[in-house]
């Protein structure tokens, strides 16, 4: 994934529109870029290629589906741990071998690791975050999410 | 909530993303063997089900200049947690915002993850939090990542 800024003009006032009308969905339909399109003023030909361009400059990492993890099953949790610095790097990967652990984040506080165990199971969940408190020897903090607040981000237009 | 063995074709099928030509739900059905009216019935369903929150596309923040970005963390009253969260998950430069438990330690509630060209700039954007929420929140953090550990995709296997 690209992690550094296009240049300003790689986007127009167009794209910057397709940006923040597109978080918000996409039709399922017979031809969507065709009806998505024409709420944007756009040709469906020229949509597709404008996605296309997003894409290959990496102003999006994804165009598609969300899927809704717990919706289909899955179990997902956010965790924290306090990590003393000189075991950071054993517990890292100590953590990062199970492969349950999505994602993983260092940060700057006393709780210094951050990672999300997706499992089939809320009963997976307890049983990773106990594994790894166990090859250890440190608490895992479980911050489930109770709710979620979803708007999206917005580009200037 | 359930999902039979095609549904989970059609989502091992889609989830790395759509196709991007005039019909990209005919392309799933062809690459499925299933009809393109098939798929497009059951992913609306799906839909409606919540099992697809929606379809869409994912910016890349860094690509659009917001190269800093920090998890911001309050503890707000729980009687109105809720109300000011969806406040505050409705600010343009808010891209994730959840209600997660208290820990030991841990007085925080209301989750907020901030997004800025500068570190100056998400540092104003807190603030701009901080006047929404007013005497609802008691303390707030902001944790900043020095660096990731891991990072891969959630997947779901295919149908049998």
């Amino acid at each position: 994934m690209r992690r550094s800024s296009l240049p300003p003009d790689a986007l127009d006032a167009t794209d910057r529109a397709i940006l923040n009308a597109l978080q918000e969905g996409f039709p399922i339909s017979k031809r969507p870029f065709a009806e998505a399109g024409a709420a944007l003023g756009i040709a469906e030909d020229d949509l597709i290629s404008r996605i296309t361009n997003l894409r290959e400059i990496g102003a999006i990492t994804r165009f598609g589906p969300f899927y809704d993890a717990a919706a289909m099953g899955g179990a997902f949790c956010l965790c924290a741990m306090e990590v003393p610095a000189a075991e950071f790097e054993e517990v890292v990967t100590l953590v990062n071998a199970h492969p349950e652990v999505a994602h993983n984040y260092e940060r700057m506080h006393r709780l210094n690791m951050w990672f999300v165990l997706a499992c089939e199971t809320e009963q997976g969940i307890e049983r990773v975050a106990q594994e790894i408190e166990t090859e250890t020897g440190h608490s895992v903090l479980r911050f489930p999410k109770l709710r979620e607040f979803f708007i999206g981000f917005r580009v200037q237009a | 909530m359930t999902l039979d063995a095609v549904d989970r074709r059609i989502i091992a099928a889609t989830q790395s993303g759509l196709s991007l030509s005039p019909q990209p739900y005919a392309v799933v059905a062809a690459q499925l063997k299933l009809t393109e009216d098939e798929v497009i019935a059951r992913m609306q369903d799906m839909q409606a089900r919540g099992i697809i929150r929606r379809i869409a596309l994912a910016p890349n923040h860094y690509a659009l200049g917001m190269v800093a970005n920090g998890m911001s963390v309050w503890d707000v009253d729980n009687t109105r947690a809720g109300d000011l969260g969806e406040k505050i998950g409705a600010l343009p430069f808010v891209s994730h915002s959840y209600l997660r438990p208290r820990a030991e330690g841990w007085p925080y509630n209301l989750f907020a993850m901030i997004h800025g060209s500068t570190r100056d700039e998400v540092e104003e954007k807190r603030q701009v939090i901080a006047g929404i929420l007013g005497d609802a929140c008691r303390a707030n953090d902001i944790l900043y990542s020095t660096r990731i550990l891991k990072k891969t995709g959630m997947r779901i296997s295919g149908g049998t």
